[in-house]
């Protein structure tokens, strides 16, 4: 069953159409990786799913329910989170108040401090959690935003190139962290450049390209189509 | 024991400075003296004081809205005068018997609450905000002071009280309890300083528990990135617009007090210099804590009005700098500033590096 579908989902800014037609569907429980160059119209997608930007035509269907006028609140609410592409954290705050004003959402007291521990442990943030979160390096930021997002207990994680600026090992760690989520329950669509990270999480791959999808399949049938390659080397506009 | 512990939390929770027995120890001392204060001084002093405390609510309600909240409203002062001039009207019309003053008083701050509730729905609803928010709350405050100051011929008048224009109303009857075997009536001296004194204890605890509340953890969280805060599933709006309320009551009850303190109000009391300095307050005390906006306050208007001994204009120009120098030098305020490295001090003893 799809837990996340969008139908004919259009979007454009003025003349320039920025997301055509797009139709995608997410198996629960999986989790999918969606890839293509710059400008393929990867982070108006995901705009468009949180409900940051309107669609000029078409719908999403979330769990069964059509949430294309929802605002984003509320489509958090029902059981969506997201980690941004640049860590959307509170600086001025320490990591672990960081995580307990997403937790408090269905936590309080004494639960809500052993939850906050857990995820300090979980995300490798345990010695830090005192510190400001602007203070963090920027692995850690990266890992207390996925912390924050998953700290809503989401049944559909949203990940924006999780590993940008990450160094090989903390991509590795990241994507062990993303199965490790997986593996209980949630389903996963993240925006990445990184093969390696793509490879190791990824069963199902979906390449935009200008605005489009280009095309589906599993990471080793999308590498080997020679159509992906040209448009990554700027010659598929033709 | 729990609910004991959850108590402290809130009291002295991660969005308040000041903790621990020294600063509890501290904040008791200055309390006793506070208490102490009427028994050493004259009454006039008292009442002087008084003056002084009934402008700290709105300054603590700025601090909410602005420091915590993250939005700046330039227009604090159209609810200090709209709740100013209710009590007026009220209480012209219909007297101080029956402990009706406190009905007044409290129908004066239900007034701005109400007020506060339009327009911040026009406000955060339309997804206004930063500059924008203060031009529009300025704008409020200025439209009100221009109205009420031509509302000086006998036309203008609400029941029997006339608003008078530009020389504002007076004459009202200050607060008065009722009390078995006659009511007391709290002239600008002792009895009233203890109500304000009291008041203000009850704000200032009340506000720490806030901050440090779930409510208080959504507000930062949306001063600190907004677009975050949506993002976990709070609707940002609703927590913008419920600061705005309590900043208003906050700065209503200031002028409520205000106008019963000195039985009258003016528009100029909603004016460009007036609207100014409650944000001159709270930003050289520190808007981000409430400790220090309290402080500061109190610290700004003694130093003010020591200045305006020599002259107003010349303190205003003083207020102006001191402003200018806060942002400059110290752009979370100087006791918010000072406070931080008092602490680094200390922890730097602690551990040496």
């Amino acid at each position: 069953m799809s837990i996340l579908e969008t139908r004919g989902l259009n979007k454009h800014f003025g003349g320039l159409h920025v997301t055509a037609d797009v139709d995608l569907a997410l198996e629960e429980g999986e989790i999918h990786c969606l890839i293509g160059p710059n400008g393929a119209g990867k982070s108006t997608l995901f705009r468009l799913i949180l409900g940051e930007h309107t669609p000029s035509s078409g719908s999403i269907i979330y769990a069964g329910e059509e949430i294309t006028a929802l605002k984003s609140f509320q489509r958090i609410r029902r059981g969506m989170s997201v980690k941004f592409q640049v860590p959307g954290i509170f600086k001025a705050l320490s990591a672990r108040q960081n995580l307990e004003i997403a937790l408090q959402h269905h936590l309080e007291g004494g639960s809500l401090n052993a939850e906050a521990d857990r995820l300090l442990a979980f995300l490798n943030l345990s010695e830090v959690g005192a510190q400001l979160a602007g203070n963090l390096s920027h692995g850690q930021k990266q890992w207390l935003e996925i912390g924050m997002a998953i700290s809503l207990k989401p049944k559909l994680l949203l990940l924006d190139e999780p590993t940008a600026g990450m160094s090989p090992t903390e991509t590795y760690a990241t994507g062990e962290i993303v199965k490790t989520l997986n593996a209980g329950g949630v389903t996963i669509l993240a925006v990445e450049h990184d093969m390696s990270f793509v490879r190791q999480v990824a069963r199902r791959v979906t390449v935009l390209h200008l605005g489009r999808i280009f095309t589906q399949g599993t990471i080793d049938e999308v590498v080997a189509d020679e159509r992906v390659a040209a448009i990554y080397l700027g010659h598929g506009h033709a | 024991m729990t609910s004991q512990l959850q108590f402290v939390r809130l009291l002295q929770g991660p969005q308040t400075l000041g903790r621990g027995p020294l600063f509890w120890g501290a904040t008791g001392v200055a309390l006793l003296a506070a208490v102490a204060y009427p028994l050493l001084a004259d009454g006039y002093t008292v009442g002087n004081t008084v003056y002084f405390f009934t402008w700290a609510f709105m300054a603590l309600g700025l601090c909410v809205v602005w420091g915590y909240g993250g939005t700046l409203s330039f227009g604090q002062t159209a609810f200090f005068g709209l709740s100013g001039y209710t009590y007026g009207v009220l209480t012209l019309n219909f007297g101080a018997a029956y402990g009706f003053t406190l009905v007044a008083l409290l129908a004066s701050l239900v007034f701005s609450a109400a007020f506060a509730a339009v327009l911040g729905y026009f406000l955060y609803f339309g997804r206004i905000s930063g500059v924008f928010l203060g031009i529009v709350t300025l704008s409020v405050t200025l439209v009100f002071e221009r109205f009420m100051a031509q509302t000086a011929g006998p036309e203008w008048h609400i029941g029997i009280a006339r608003l008078n224009g530009y020389n504002g109303m007076n004459g009202m009857p200050p607060l008065t309890l009722p009390w078995f075997g006659g009511s007391i009536v709290l002239f600008p001296d002792v009895g009233l300083y203890y109500l304000v004194l009291a008041l203000l204890v009850l704000t200032y605890l009340g506000l720490r528990i806030l901050v440090n509340s779930k409510f208080g953890n959504v507000l930062v969280a949306i001063r600190e990135n907004p677009e975050r805060a949506e993002m976990l599933g709070y609707d940002v709006r609703k927590y913008q617009l419920g600061a705005f309320v309590i900043g208003a009551v906050l700065a209503g009850l200031s002028g409520t007090l205000y106008t019963a303190w000195g039985q009258y109000i003016t528009p100029s009391s909603m004016s460009i210099t007036a609207a100014a300095l409650p944000i001159v307050w709270v930003a050289v005390g520190g808007r981000g804590d409430l400790t220090a906006t309290l402080i500061g306050t109190l610290a700004v208007l003694s130093a003010f009005q020591a200045l305006t001994i020599y002259g107003s204009q010349y303190a205003l120009v003083v207020m102006g700098v001191l402003l200018v120098t806060t942002v400059l030098i110290a752009p979370a305020g100087l006791i918010v500033t000072f406070a931080k490295f008092v602490a680094r001090m200390r922890r730097g003893r602690k551990e040496p590096a």
